[in-house]
């Protein structure tokens, strides 16, 4: 448990910091870059969880695809390359404000709510499990996960398409 | 290890996503604030799922996940749409409801 704990933070403090990286970076590929990193680390804790499949999807369709996705999209809106001061727009205390209220407001609630809950881990989800559960219990939802999937492909082709 | 400490670094991570989302003005940048709010979100998930012993907290983050792949590709379908008709992925520029 110790080592878990210590691994946990490690990889929470990396995560902390690139994702203020993501919002604070003034290069727009290094904010992409940043971004890898949390997601990454969202990768590790879903392993520290024992949730190993959603891990790996993780890595498959964010690392792989969407991070893929993004490079696209600043490659194709032409952002310049180097340092960029016009990034961020003129409301930025505001939204800093919101930002660390909301952090405050929620971290006070889930001390309050679940300050002495423990997560005790048994063994590793299996996979078969997830799959079970997918395909019985929300086999329905999971058929309008694919169709939406579907309809938002064609939808991004038909939208970004020159006629 | 505590529920909590997944919790608060959730919590963590959707501040900072919805500082981005207010605080970018370039498209993109504003686009991957929101995903660093569905991670938060998934994380959330998957510790409760371990909480809980219940697998469908899993399931519900590999939707999520689905989903945030479908919001990327229209997202940035919107954007490359904006590029070419503006000029810029500045959304703020993008102020009138007429073509």
């Amino acid at each position: 448990m110790i080592a878990q704990n210590v691994a946990f933070w490690i990889i929470a403090l990396a995560m902390a910091g690139a994702a203020i990286g993501v919002v604070r970076s003034t290069n727009v590929v290094h904010a992409a870059l940043y971004l890898v990193v949390v997601l990454a680390g969202t990768a590790a804790q879903y392993i520290l969880l024992a949730a190993e499949f959603v891990a790996w999807v993780q890595v498959l369709v964010y690392i792989g695809a969407v991070v893929i996705l993004f490079l696209f999209g600043i490659m194709l809106t032409r952002a310049p390359m180097g340092h960029d001061t016009d990034l961020d727009t003129d409301s930025r205390w505001p939204a800093a404000v919101v930002g660390l209220f909301l952090f405050g407001v929620l971290t006070a609630l889930l001390v309050d709510a679940f300050g002495d809950k423990e997560i005790v881990l048994h063994e590793p989800t299996r996979t078969a499990a997830v799959a079970d559960s997918i395909f019985r219990t929300y086999v329905l939802p999971f058929e309008v996960v694919s169709m939406l999937l579907l309809a938002a492909l064609v939808g991004a082709v038909v939208i970004a398409r020159r006629d | 290890m505590d529920l909590n400490q997944f919790l608060i670094l959730a919590a963590f991570l959707f501040g900072t996503g919805v500082y981005g989302v207010v605080a970018r003005r370039n498209g993109v940048l504003m686009l991957m604030s929101v995903e660093l709010m569905l991670q938060a979100v998934n994380i959330n998930l998957v510790a409760f799922s371990a909480f809980l012993h219940d697998v469908s907290g899993q399931v519900f983050a590999l939707f999520v996940i689905t989903v945030a792949a479908a919001e990327v590709g229209v997202g940035l379908a919107i954007i490359l749409l904006i590029y070419r008709n503006l000029g810029s992925p500045d959304l703020d520029r993008v102020e009138q409801l007429k073509g």
